[in-house]
């Protein structure tokens, strides 16, 4: 396999791919397609920035939320975004510790889309908050209130999960990216790009000792944040199963998270990495094959979801539990049922186009499945947040959940963020890690 | 004029290895080795022997999580404890992810912030930035750099081991 995905590798030295992937920041001009997309996206930043200074003005009222479905779009917005954040450290820090090569190529964006989803992914929590400029008061600090958090509330766990996985991957990126800004630096002409480029390079020389130490943190980095992308999904998913509520209070919510999370991140990295490679004509590097192990990990993923949701209805059943029964009858066929057969079809159904070869070598046919998966996953998070919501114990108590105008802009606006973040990512810094792709020349010289 | 060292320019990675190698053999204390990407055995080959990052995230992590659970331990049981769903204040169990997310991150912090600080980094400027053809050693050349009183000798050195070209580094 891996003489597979380094083969294309054979007509490129150590300049030729380190200039390769330095002059698409440097000196290639910038298509007009480019700027037309970033101009979208600027749009949809300004839409989000406004939708979240009406929401501090008017308060959580503008959201569809109310009781009984008290978390709406903000929080399946927040499982979604933290998912897709999973797919970059997986590539980063599991994959180099299985010593897959092939990796190489794909993970520096792929953090990038970790970075930018997870950051997106934590204003949502502090957005649904009631009072959300007292957001802080989960951090422990010395206060005059002499008040310390409630460490056995699922919530403060969440708080700490998502700022250290925040700070570890961008710890992990920043890292990676030393070596390739101190090509930057070395290689760009004009004097703002060689001072930018210079301070964030941190002075960094390739010496000796220097790749030692740095090869060593690099690793343990990578051993850190392997549990830590387990954790984080599971701490998420413990927001739902710690509570009672039918629907949210199952043991299989950690591993199905998690198994989720896997699932849309790898979509998400299928979405960039396809018109990535296709715009800066990046296909030597970012081969066929590597798309086809892309999806290959997204069917096992999808598998598991699958599973996951079996073993929900399975276990409601079994347990004999008529708030259980019923709410996955109501799920089935209820109101929101239409959400339900929709994840199903989109999550379990279409992905099963992966089992043929063709559909895998087709990067527009991975594309199409990759955009149903966002969106599969997106309305999986919506069904667990506020169907279960919707009909829990008693049926005064049980009431429809309607999202209003502000929350689909407060969405679409967060894509455009995401969008936003990744254009002028692709821009300004390598999308594709240059010191270790010399490596991979190495390796195939050497072969 | 001082001069920081003297420096020469190799084009493979076996070059530069074989290099170091030799002026470690011919005696030469102080060979400082610089590449475009890790090589295995360069650093020791250069004189590296101990490598402190990973007794420094070691105990970057026990620190986060004895420090992380100390934390929820004094707040739930001497300085602030609250009757939660009648659990017991030392509810441990309870106490676990956030022990594990700060030993991650006590551990992470210290491993980038040691590995950066043993290297001597953030250091904008440094002598060898002087030597015009020193921007390739982040693209595709590899340079040894001697440092050595004796800088005609280092310069004979460098220039029996057949490179594309040496300099004086200038202080």
């Amino acid at each position: 396999m891996m003489a597979d995905i380094a083969a294309p590798l054979k007509r490129w030295s150590y300049a030729s791919v380190s200039d390769k992937i330095a002059d698409i920041v440097l000196s290639r001009p910038t298509h007009w397609l480019w700027f037309a997309a970033f101009g979208i996206a600027s749009l949809g930043t300004i839409a989000f920035i406004g939708a979240i200074g009406y929401l501090f003005m008017r308060g959580i009222g503008i959201w569809g939320v109310n009781i009984p479905v008290a978390w709406g779009f903000a929080i399946a917005n927040f499982v979604w975004w933290i998912g897709i954040g999973h797919a970059g450290t997986f590539i980063s820090a599991i994959l180099l510790l299985l010593r897959q090569r092939w990796r190489t190529s794909i993970n520096r964006f792929a953090e990038a889309m970790t970075l930018f989803a997870a950051g997106i992914a934590g204003i949502f929590p502090i957005l649904h908050l009631g009072r959300p400029w007292f957001f802080y008061w989960l951090v422990p600090y010395p206060n005059v209130m002499e008040l310390w958090p409630q460490w056995r509330s699922a919530l403060v766990w969440d708080i700490f999960a998502i700022s250290t996985y925040l700070i570890v991957s961008l710890l992990f990126w920043y890292i990676g990216l030393v070596p390739d800004l101190a090509t930057l630096r070395d290689r760009a002409h004009g004097r703002w790009k060689q001072i930018t480029y210079g301070l964030l390079a941190l002075g960094w020389r390739g010496e000796a000792r220097h790749w030692a130490r740095f090869e060593t943190v690099y690793l343990l980095l990578a051993g850190l944040a392997t549990p830590l992308v387990v954790s984080v999904h599971s701490v998420v998913s413990l927001d739902f199963a710690i509570a009672i509520v039918p629907g949210y209070h199952s043991t299989v919510f950690p591993p199905y998270f998690v198994a989720g999370a896997l699932f849309s991140g790898f979509a998400m990295v299928l979405t960039l990495a396809i018109p990535l490679r296709h715009f800066f004509r990046l296909q030597e590097f970012i081969t066929d094959r590597h798309l086809e192990n892309a999806a290959k990990i997204l069917l096992a993923c999808g598998w598991i979801v699958a599973y996951g949701y079996f073993i929900e209805t399975f276990t409601a059943f079994y347990s004999g539990d008529e708030y259980e029964i019923a709410m996955v009858i109501d799920r089935l066929l209820g109101v929101y049922a239409p959400v339900y057969w929709t994840v199903l079809l989109c999550n379990v159904v279409l992905p099963q186009i992966l089992w043929w070869r063709v559909a895998r070598r087709s990067a527009w046919t991975l594309l199409a499945i990759s955009l149903v998966v966002n969106l599969g996953m997106w309305l999986e998070r919506v069904m667990i947040v506020v169907q279960s919501m919707h009909h829990d114990f008693l049926p005064s108590a049980w009431g429809n959940f309607i999202p209003t105008v502000w929350d689909w802009i407060t969405l679409a606006g967060s894509i455009g963020f995401f969008a936003f973040l990744f254009l002028l990512f692709v821009r300004f810094l390598p999308a594709i890690s240059i010191f270790e792709m010399r490596e991979l020349v190495r390796e195939e010289k050497s072969a | 004029m001082t001069v920081y060292g003297v420096m020469a320019e190799f084009v493979s990675a076996e070059a530069l290895l074989a290099a170091v190698r030799k002026a470690r053999a011919a005696g030469y204390a102080n060979v400082e080795a610089y590449s475009p990407f890790p090589i295995e055995g360069l650093a020791e080959a250069a004189g590296f022997r101990r490598n402190w990052v990973p007794a420094i995230v070691l105990g970057g992590g026990l620190v986060g999580g004895l420090g992380g659970y100390f934390m929820q331990w004094y707040s739930a049981v001497i300085s602030y404890p609250i009757n939660s769903g009648g659990k017991p204040p030392h509810s441990w169990p309870e106490f676990i992810p956030v022990t594990f997310e700060m030993t991650v991150l006590v551990a992470a912090l210290a491993g980038v912030i040691g590995m950066l600080m043993l290297n001597g980094l953030p250091r904008l400027y440094h002598p060898l930035f002087n030597v015009r053809e020193f921007d390739l050693a982040s693209r595709n050349r590899f340079f040894v750099c001697l440092r050595a009183d004796d800088t005609e000798a280092a310069r004979a050195f460098l220039r029996g081991l057949e490179p594309l070209g040496v300099w004086d580094v200038p202080q």
